[in-house]
This record gives C-alpha cells, sequence and structure tokens, in this order.
C-alpha cells in the first residue's frame, strides 16, 4: 500500500525532473545519455565529499588550531 | 447569483486605484507580476541544455550518422554561402520541430465553444504526421477569438446571410474601385460609421492588409511613428512600408512616450532640424500577448498637448469590451472624434473577415482613392459582409432582440469569473481585469509542451506561445473567452487547470488572495460530476 504511493510519487518527482531540465521535449536515447551523464557527475560528486571532505576539514582545523596556539 | 454579485463587488472594491472621476473611468490596476528567481534559472537552463542536443544531433546530421529530414543545401553548394545556419533555422530544426504536434491541430467542425480536432500520430517524433481517421470530439474551445459567440451555424441565424448569397453570389471579381462597389458594402460602412459614432468609415477583405496598406497611405518619409512596444507585426510592417521614421515607446508608458514627444517637438527631423510633417501615435485597443488595455485617457491628453495623431487598433477589443460593446473608447467613457483613425477588425467579434477604418469624412474619403487596399485588393465577399451586418445590428439591438446586449454582459461576467478564479488558484496571470484574453505564464520550455498534450488529453484546446513570439523567458498559455462559454464550461477548464497546475507546479504567484467565502457548496460539487 505504502510502496504504490511511493511509487507514484518518484514517478512524479521524476517527470518534475524532465520538466525543468527540458529534457521532456527530447527522444527516449538522448535522455538516456543526459541522465547518464548527470547521474555520474552527480555519483563522483557524492563519492569525492564522501572520500575527501572529512580528511580536508580535519586537517584545515589543524593547521587552523596550530597556528591559534603559536601565537 | 447573489454570489457573484458579491464576487464582482469584492473585486472591483479590490482592485480599484481610487474613486472614480466623474466622466472618466479609472483605470483598473494591471499586473505583471514577476516570478521567483528560480523559474527564470531553470527556463534558460532548459533552453541550454535543449541547444547543446540541438548542436548534438546537427553534429550527426553533418558527419551523416543520421537522415536530414529538413531543408538542406546541395552538395554543389556546400561551398556558397550558406543558406541554413542562422539561428533561426537551427531553432526550427531543433527545437520547434520536436514539439510542433502542439501547433496546427486540424479541426473538423465550426470553431464554437466546443469543437472537434483530428487525431493525429508521429511515427517519427513529429518530422511527419499521419491522421488516424478518428476525431476528439467536443474539445472545448479556449483559443478561438470568438468574442461574442457569433461563430455558429444555426440556419435561423444565418438566414439573411443565406439570402443575400442567393443573390449576390460568393466572389466579387474586382476591386472596390472598378466594379466591386456593392450596395451591400455602402450599407455596411455607413452601420459601422453609426456603432462607432464617427462620420464615416470604409472596410477591407482583410484585417492584416488593413493595417500594413492603409498606414503607408496616411504616413511617409518625413513623418515620425511613435508606435508601442508591444504593437501587433500588421502594424509594424504598415509602418516599415511608409518609410516614416520610427520610435518606439515602452508598453504602455506615459512617461516614454511622453519624453519622445517632447524630444520630437523640440529637434525635429533628423538632420536638418525641420518640424516632422506629422506625428502618429500607434497604439492597440487590447494587446493580444498580454491582454493589456492601452491607457487611452492619458494617450488622448498627451496628444492635444503636443498635436499629434492618434491611430488607435481595435482588433481584439471591439465588441468585446465596453458596456455596450463599442470598444476601449466606450470603455473609458471618451469621445469618438478625439481618436482621428480608428481601426478595427471583424474576425475576432463579428464570426467574419476583413477590417473597417473610420474616422472624419474627408479621412475616409482620402483612403478610398490613396489606398493600396482599396484600389488593388478584391473587395470583401457578400455573405461576409452579410454576416457582419447581422451581427453589428445584433449587437447594437437593431434586429429587435436583446441577444446582442446579453452576449456582451455573458462575456463581461465570463472574463470577471475567470480572471479572479485563476488568480485565487494562484497563476501569474498579465494583463487587465477587464480583458477576455487571459494569458497564464508558464515560462519553462518543458511544461509549456506537457500543459498543451495534457490539456489536449483532458477535451480541452488551448493555444501556447513560445520562444519567437514571446520574450524567451516567458512562455504563456493563452485563454480566449467567448460569451458562447457557459459557467459549466468554464468550471471544467478551471478544475482541469487547478488538478494540472498542482501536477505540473505551475502556480508561481506570490500573493496571497483569500478563497472565495460561499462559492464552495452549491457550485463545486455538481460541476465535478462532468469529468466520470
Amino acid at each position: 500500500m505504502d510502496f504504490k504511493y511511493l511509487k507514484e510519487y518518484l514517478g512524479w518527482l521524476y517527470y518534475q525532473y524532465l520538466l525543468i531540465t527540458g529534457i521532456y521535449v527530447l527522444e527516449p536515447w538522448e535522455q538516456s545519455i543526459f541522465n547518464s551523464v548527470f547521474f555520474s557527475s552527480v555519483a563522483m560528486v557524492i563519492y569525492t565529499s564522501y572520500a575527501f571532505v572529512p580528511v580536508h576539514v580535519r586537517l584545515a582545523l589543524n593547521s587552523l588550531v596550530q597556528a591559534l596556539l603559536c601565537h | 447569483m447573489s454570489n457573484q454579485l458579491n464576487l464582482l463587488q469584492k473585486n472591483s472594491t479590490a482592485h480599484s486605484a481610487g474613486p472614480p472621476s466623474s466622466r472618466q473611468r479609472f483605470q483598473r490596476p494591471e499586473s505583471f507580476e514577476n516570478p521567483p528567481m528560480y523559474v527564470a534559472v531553470m527556463t534558460y537552463l532548459g533552453f541550454g541544455i535543449v541547444t547543446l542536443f540541438g548542436y548534438f544531433r546537427d553534429f550527426l546530421r553533418a558527419v551523416g550518422l543520421e537522415k536530414c529530414h529538413i531543408a538542406r543545401e546541395r552538395e554543389e553548394q556546400k561551398d556558397f554561402v550558406p543558406l541554413y545556419q542562422d539561428f533561426e533555422n537551427f531553432y526550427t530544426r531543433n527545437l520547434y520541430m520536436r514539439v510542433r504536434d502542439n501547433w496546427n491541430r486540424p479541426i473538423c467542425s465550426l470553431p464554437g465553444p466546443v469543437f472537434d480536432v483530428m487525431e493525429r500520430v508521429s511515427p517519427d517524433y513529429n518530422w511527419t504526421f499521419s491522421l488516424t481517421g478518428k476525431t476528439i470530439d467536443d474539445v472545448i474551445n479556449m483559443g478561438s477569438y470568438n468574442y461574442l459567440g457569433f461563430a455558429e451555424n444555426d440556419g435561423d441565424f444565418l438566414k439573411t446571410v443565406a439570402d443575400r448569397t442567393q443573390q449576390y453570389g460568393l466572389g466579387v471579381c474586382s476591386t472596390r474601385q472598378e466594379m466591386g462597389n456593392l450596395a451591400i458594402h455602402e450599407e455596411l460602412e455607413q452601420l459601422v460609421a453609426t456603432f462607432l459614432g464617427v462620420e464615416s468609415s470604409m472596410i477591407f477583405g482583410m484585417g492584416f492588409a488593413t493595417n500594413s496598406m492603409n498606414i503607408p497611405a496616411l504616413v511617409g518619409k518625413g513623418c515620425l511613428i511613435l508606435s508601442d512596444e508591444l504593437n501587433h507585426t500588421s502594424l509594424i510592417l504598415g509602418a516599415r512600408l511608409s518609410g516614416a521614421t520610427i520610435w518606439v515607446f515602452k508598453h504602455n508608458n506615459m512617461q516614454s512616450l511622453e519624453r519622445l514627444l517632447r524630444e520630437a517637438v523640440c529637434s525635429g527631423q533628423p538632420r536638418t532640424h525641420r518640424p516632422w510633417r506629422k506625428v502618429l501615435i500607434m497604439v492597440e485597443g487590447i494587446y493580444s500577448m498580454e491582454g493589456s488595455v492601452v491607457r487611452l485617457p492619458d494617450i488622448v491628453a498627451l496628444k492635444k498637448k503636443y498635436k499629434a495623431y492618434l491611430y488607435l487598433d481595435e482588433a481584439h477589443s471591439i465588441g468585446a469590451v465596453g458596456p455596450t460593446g463599442r470598444g476601449v473608447t466606450e470603455l473609458f467613457g471618451l469621445d469618438p472624434s478625439d481618436i482621428d483613425v480608428m481601426m478595427g477588425t471583424f474576425t475576432k467579434s463579428f464570426g467574419a473577415a476583413g477590417g473597417y477604418i473610420a474616422g472624419k469624412k474627408e479621412l475616409v474619403d482620402y483612403l478610398r482613392s490613396h489606398s493600396h487596399s482599396a484600389v488593388y485588393a478584391s473587395a470583401m465577399s457578400p455573405p461576409v459582409t452579410e454576416q457582419i451586418l447581422r451581427a453589428m445590428k445584433c449587437i447594437m439591438g437593431l434586429d429587435g432582440t436583446t441577444v446582442g446586449q446579453a452576449r456582451v454582459h455573458q462575456l463581461a461576467e465570463n472574463t470577471r469569473y475567470f480572471r479572479s478564479r485563476l488568480q485565487e488558484m494562484g497563476f501569474i496571470i498579465y494583463g487587465n481585469d477587464d480583458s477576455p484574453v487571459v494569458p497564464i505564464l508558464l515560462y519553462m520550455p518543458g511544461k509549456v509542451v506537457a500543459f498543451s498534450r495534457a490539456m489536449l488529453k483532458r477535451k480541452i484546446g488551448v493555444v501556447v506561445v513560445g520562444f519567437p513570439a514571446t520574450p524567451i523567458t516567458e512562455a504563456r498559455a493563452r485563454f480566449c473567452l467567448s460569451a458562447a462559454h457557459t459557467k459549466a464550461m468554464l468550471d471544467q477548464v478551471l478544475f482541469d487547470l487547478n488538478e494540472l497546475g498542482d501536477d505540473l507546479c505551475l502556480k508561481f504567484s506570490r500573493r496571497k488572495y483569500s478563497p472565495r467565502p460561499q462559492q464552495h457548496n452549491n457550485n463545486d460539487d455538481t460541476d465535478f460530476e462532468l469529468d466520470s
């Protein structure tokens, strides 16, 4: 019961994505090309932020604390 | 009925700008609300992505991986100056062709309040169409310019038209100047002059040609034309053909117009600084893409102060506004002799074809011999002339019934109801509260296309307008109300608009309107049964 509404809602969200980016007017194979490029770049952004952002933030905080302690 | 009266009173007090002056009607404020910023960003994003894919498909066509369905140069001409590389051809090839099933839909019945649309399918994404043979019946017509509902095929109403066809035949086979001046044309010209309250008028067979062929007869080199930003193509073409200097002022902006008038009077013609031979201000009664009404009292005051002439194109407003349908002069309570050249068309409110120019007798007599349309174009066909005669007599009440007056009132009521309900729902609407042309802003190209297709699926025919006819960020759907629409039809359309507005997220308005107090129970419940 819940899954049916969830599927419908996700379908509606995908429809909004098609309308807003203008992909709605393209042929299906062009839509697949755009989707694959877009979602792979989004996946790369997510992976990079997961893998590198905590390390960079920790290093930045360390150097900030050291700079404050030296003075 | 009393609910609607309450609504009307609420509307007039909510929208009035101030106390009405004694002789003239106050100008209702017109709204051109701006959407939230993210809407403009997404519109540009949508256009950008589709343009990128357009370049990609052009590349595939050039390389030869894809068959090219549209015109291109032959092999021998590849080294010549390219014919199809400009932006307009790019846009047509890559954006318009993908979605052109929303325009030029073939219709197989009278364009009344409901009509029948032929069903088309396209196997190759709108490059070619084939008709299936089936029709989509009883589609509610929200796109035809049928303001007073005179596009009808009832035998009783058309009896005089049939009689005249028996008497005169269909073709005139001549121009007005040679052998084409029929008695029925003179009758119509006198009736039009009486209808508008002017001395004399002249009729032409085509509305577009009325503008484009008569403006060159009125102004020439050494004259100045001050034309509104959003004037129709026929006015612009006529102005360019005349050879006069054209200055453009901002839409309905009186400060811009006054500045241009002062400049014209002070500095004169460009190099010689002689005074201009004539200064002609060209405006329209209702602008069909915006639904806005011209500020006629201000323009007449300016014209008298700076000694200019006024050309008023009432294509959409004649018959559709004003308490008795006489157009914008009656709406503002002005004297028709203040306007030098009154022009209008019979296509919209009278259900026929053609145009007229009316004014002082000297002006119209001059046009009879100097206008290209009068001298060279074929005269108006007799059944069309009789249709205009019967429609005009109906509006004026000369046929002894009150049908015409009832239609004018019905149109005004439909306009007020439709506009107020749309504003409450949260759509962005442009234009004046009195104009029967209602543009709903859709902005994004994907939504424009989805809207048109979804409305046809729900059996409502709408006209959507996109980039070349409107600015690139302001794509819209334009609704033309008619006196022939019943309240049930309007409620059906409003219900579907409400659902589509939620489905496609089209309700961009950020103004707050309180919901109507009593209208929820009695009307809405019964109307929802229509779509079972």
